[in-house]
């Protein structure tokens, strides 16, 4: 049950990952990249890792998807060919 | 021919983790350095948490590190993120008023954000988390502000003498710890009390709070200077 949960798991941070990088929209991209963050904190749930989890949710999912949209603003969202 | 020569590096990769995968073995018991951790961690420093154990006491050194590289990168952002010429800031765009949503949901999130945080830093030497992910969960409190008030103004000067404050108090402990018992951030400078007090582990919960205010500071000045 638990190998299940977290092939699942895996295979959604896959999922999110590639189309972090497929996606032509960027604002859905960073989004995308986010919850291949928020589901890592979820497999290092899944593998008692709860520490750890924490600082993924709370820095990976959080903060560094809110640095990239502040990015994406500052850089006018891509629309000068960047 | 480039893409020949990505699908070639990428199967190398594969092989290697296959590898590392095929020879996995679920190890039947914890490696000698692990059970001593396991065990030292609650018998000299009376905390239930062995992972903050570890990282508050054995491996404090490299927190400080850690909390080091977060300082540089907070000071150097400023020099980095500096518009480049007329172009460089680009055109500042008026800047989007959240909705009622976000409003509403901000006055009652914020608050419990923050208690969750400090629970966090307070209870990091009896169940899961700690200074560092504490100060994290109370950075994401201050992130939920900026978006509910983007005119609202975070004093980077002030957070910033508040962290370095809190870092020569850090390093202040870590030398106690050298004079007074086994090393640098030794823990054992105060006394261990009963094991799962709230009020135990020597200087863990005071190093647990100073590292959890400097990690908050640290982040919410990285937020800001990419919101301005």
């Amino acid at each position: 049950m638990l190998e299940a949960m977290i092939l699942l798991v895996c295979a959604c941070i896959l999922v999110s990952g590639v189309l972090a990088m497929v996606l032509e929209n960027l604002l859905a991209a960073i989004v995308s990249g986010g919850l291949a963050s928020l589901f890592a904190a979820l497999s290092f749930l899944l593998l008692a890792a709860p520490d750890v989890a924490m600082a993924e949710a709370a820095i990976g999912s959080g903060l560094a998807t809110f640095i990239f949209l502040y990015a994406l603003r500052k850089t006018g969202y891509g629309k000068d060919g960047g | 021919m480039r893409a020949l020569a990505a699908c070639a590096i990428l199967a190398g990769l594969a092989g290697v983790f296959g590898l590392v995968v095929a020879s996995h073995a679920e190890p039947a018991a914890l490696r000698p350095l692990a059970a001593a951790y396991v065990r030292a961690s609650v018998e000299e420093l009376t905390t239930p948490n062995v992972i903050t154990g570890i990282l508050m006491a054995y491996r404090s050194f490299d927190t400080l590190g850690e909390v080091a590289v977060l300082y540089m990168v907070a000071a150097s952002l400023g020099l980095l993120l500096q518009p480049i010429g007329d172009h460089g800031g680009g055109p500042t765009e008026p800047r989007l008023h959240p909705g009622e949503i976000v409003e509403s949901g901000k006055q009652v999130l914020f608050p419990m954000i923050l208690t969750f945080g400090a629970y966090v830093i307070a209870n990091g030497h009896l169940s899961a988390g700690g200074g560092f992910q504490g100060g994290a969960i109370l950075a994401s409190g201050v992130m939920l502000l900026m978006i509910a008030n983007p005119d609202a103004a975070i004093n980077v000067a002030a957070l910033g003498l508040l962290e370095s404050a809190v870092g020569v108090l850090f390093v202040a402990i870590g030398i106690l710890g050298m004079i007074h018992a086994g090393g640098f951030l030794d823990p054992r400078i105060l006394p261990a009390g009963t094991l799962g007090d709230f009020v135990s582990a020597g200087a863990i919960p005071l190093t647990s709070a100073l590292l959890g205010i400097k990690v908050g500071a640290e982040l919410s000045v990285i937020l800001q200077k990419f919101r301005s």
